[in-house]
């Protein structure tokens, strides 16, 4: 299984497409690695520097649609390759939320309310999270504040994770 | 209750539901490869030793994306494919000479029917839907898990249903139609819901429109466009089918089967006349940004680009056509016209539309999806705009820094006409 522990990144915007998290003049590459230095390249967000802000993280905190239009694979290698396994949001498109989970990586769906919470607590700091899948909690904290929030995973979606990703699944089942 | 022509196409379908009703694993009839998102899928089968395919017969592949290839690494893209295509017997593999866009170029092939389930690569898998067929864009693990096994999973098939009424005027398109759509749903209106087109509206349509209305499904978040199959879809894929049914009216009966129930269960009835409707445009950097082309009337463009899966075919072209016919392009834009196959290309050469459009100042290219997304044959610098009868208008998708403007063939040619973005003069308000 991987890992979904680590500083988080926040994207203050809902319908990131996947164009955004990784260009298509860099899909001609064959190799998961070779997309490491590309990852948000073209997302333009006050405040956000692709070549600053990435480095170190391991998990996204972003509003709805996350993942939106091209199907491309590239979108959730291209975090996988940086490191970062777990995306939590409103919503994501269908393609990329089955992207993740089919690699064995975490889409996480939270209320519009609570993810507008973490923004205001913790956007902007210098923040953590850890991912627990047997409690089904993500603890998040930053200096002196910490706290608990419960999720929801299907059944199936928790067995990719800890199979490792689709292909492991289906090649024992079907 | 009823079922929708989803849920129809699901139950025939269903292979196994290892957790309930919250996931379905189904049988595939189809599933579509190109060279951008197979190759990593392949190169991850062989690494596992597990370089085989579920049944040759049922995988269609075509290099489409970049071709000719234009360096060393999209060169490697189309080798991995080729390569894979002949070890495992893969008949119906297109490449230069004879490949088109994908989801031009399969439908033109007979590959989707009625009932079908097809996976591919490819968002734009949903414009494969307008043959009465499931048809899906998915990931590369997918993609590899359909080449291998033949089955796919997807959750209950929630469904929108269109009710289109009235008549669309002259000069108003299916593009129009699904800009319009796109921009009451928003991007994220149809996600993880299939897309019913029905009404009078669509029984008028062509299944090159229909195939351009399902095309842009995804652009709203739909997993999948559908339309009922009728005798249009029987007249279309009638030299493919001729074989199985004695008679269009017997491919007929056998089809009708697949169709929503008339009491079926829908997450949403929207119903529309859209006999008012103009032609649509988008400005900004999502497809859910949609006004009228009179709103952004003498918007400055310096590309034009009439091609793509969404409107490359031969319908598109003769509609562009019949608007350049003895008229040159202005001097302040480029034009480039892409055939989305080698039938289409050949027939616009019959038809005389080629010769319209090189004498109109078109440069005419080899069918293929580059200039789409930026990868070749028309890549915007930055602070150019395109006048395009693509699928997305998202930042730099033409080229970094550019900025797209999704519309019809019609608009695309009134554009090229006059430098800017115009009303087609086909348009009767």
């Amino acid at each position: 299984m991987k890992t979904f522990s680590g500083k988080v990144l926040f994207l203050d915007r809902s319908d990131i497409n996947t164009d955004e998290i990784i260009p298509a003049k860099y899909l001609t590459e064959i190799t998961k690695e070779a997309l490491k230095p590309y990852l948000l390249e073209d997302l333009e967000l006050p405040g956000f520097n692709p070549t600053k802000d990435i480095s170190g993280k391991a998990a996204v905190i972003t509003r709805a649609n996350f993942g939106c239009g091209s199907s491309r694979e590239h979108a959730p290698w291209a975090l996988e390759v940086n490191d970062i396994n777990v995306v939590i949001a409103e919503n994501f498109a269908r393609i990329f939320r089955q992207n993740m989970y089919n690699c064995g990586m975490m889409a996480i769906e939270l209320d519009a309310d609570i993810i507008d919470g973490l923004f205001k607590n913790y956007a902007g700091k210098d923040c953590s999270l850890e991912v627990n899948l047997d409690t089904r909690n993500i603890t998040i904290s930053t200096d002196g504040k910490q706290e608990v929030i419960s999720f929801k995973i299907a059944d199936f979606d928790e067995c990719l994770v800890r199979a490792g990703g689709w292909v492991e699944y289906a090649d024992k089942n079907y | 209750m009823g079922k929708t022509i989803a849920q129809k196409i699901f139950e025939s379908h269903l292979v196994d539901k290892p957790f309930g009703d919250e996931v379905n694993v189904l049988r595939l009839d189809a599933v579509f490869c190109h060279e951008i998102t197979t190759p990593i899928a392949i190169n991850d089968l062989v690494a596992r030793g597990k370089d085989r395919v579920f049944d040759p017969s049922k995988i269609k592949a075509v290099i489409d994306h970049v071709t000719p290839a234009k360096d060393s690494k999209t060169a490697e893209q189309g080798k991995i494919l080729r390569d894979w295509a002949r070890r495992n017997g893969i008949k119906d593999f297109f490449d230069i000479g004879r490949n088109g866009v994908c989801h031009a170029i399969f439908p033109e092939k007979g590959f989707v029917r009625p009932g079908y389930t097809v996976i591919m690569g490819d968002s734009h898998t949903c414009t494969h839907g307008a043959f009465g067929a499931f048809a899906a864009g998915v990931g590369s693990t997918d993609l590899e898990v359909g080449i291998l096994k033949g089955v796919c999973t997807f959750k209950e098939p929630s469904t929108i249903k269109f009710v289109l009424n009235g008549t669309l005027k002259e000069g108003v398109y299916a593009k129009d139609l699904i800009l319009f759509l796109i921009k009451e749903l928003t991007v994220n209106g149809a996600t993880n819901m299939v897309m019913e087109f029905t009404g009078p509206v669509i029984d008028a349509m062509t299944m090159e429109s229909r195939m351009t209305l399902c095309n842009m499904a995804i652009e709203a978040g739909g997993t999948c466009g559908i339309c009922y199959p009728d005798q249009v879809t029987v007249d279309y894929l009638w030299p493919f089918i001729q074989d199985d049914f004695a008679t269009k009216e017997a491919a007929l009966a056998e089809y009708s089967k697949w169709k929503s129930d008339a009491d079926a269960e829908y997450a949403e009835v929207r119903t529309y006349d859209v006999s008012e409707l103009e032609p649509m445009v988008t400005f900004g950097y999502k497809p859910d940004q949609v006004k009228p082309v009179r709103e952004m009337q003498g918007t400055p463009v310096q590309q034009i680009y009439i091609g793509s899966c969404t409107n490359g075919r031969i319908e598109d072209l003769r509609i562009a056509a019949g608007i350049l016919k003895g008229k040159k392009i202005s001097d302040n834009v480029r034009g480039i016209v892409s055939p989305a196959t080698p039938k289409i290309f050949s027939q616009a050469l019959e038809e005389g539309i080629i010769k319209i459009f090189q004498d109109a100042g078109f440069c005419v290219t080899n069918p293929t999806c580059g200039a789409c997304l930026g990868m070749s044959n028309g890549v915007l610098a930055s602070g150019e705009a395109c006048a395009s009868t693509t699928n997305r208008n998202f930042n730099g998708r033409m080229g970094k820094g550019g900025t797209v403007h999704l519309m019809s063939p019609a608009s695309a040619a009134a554009a090229a006409i006059t430098g800017e973005i115009t009303n087609s003069p086909l348009y009767k308000a």
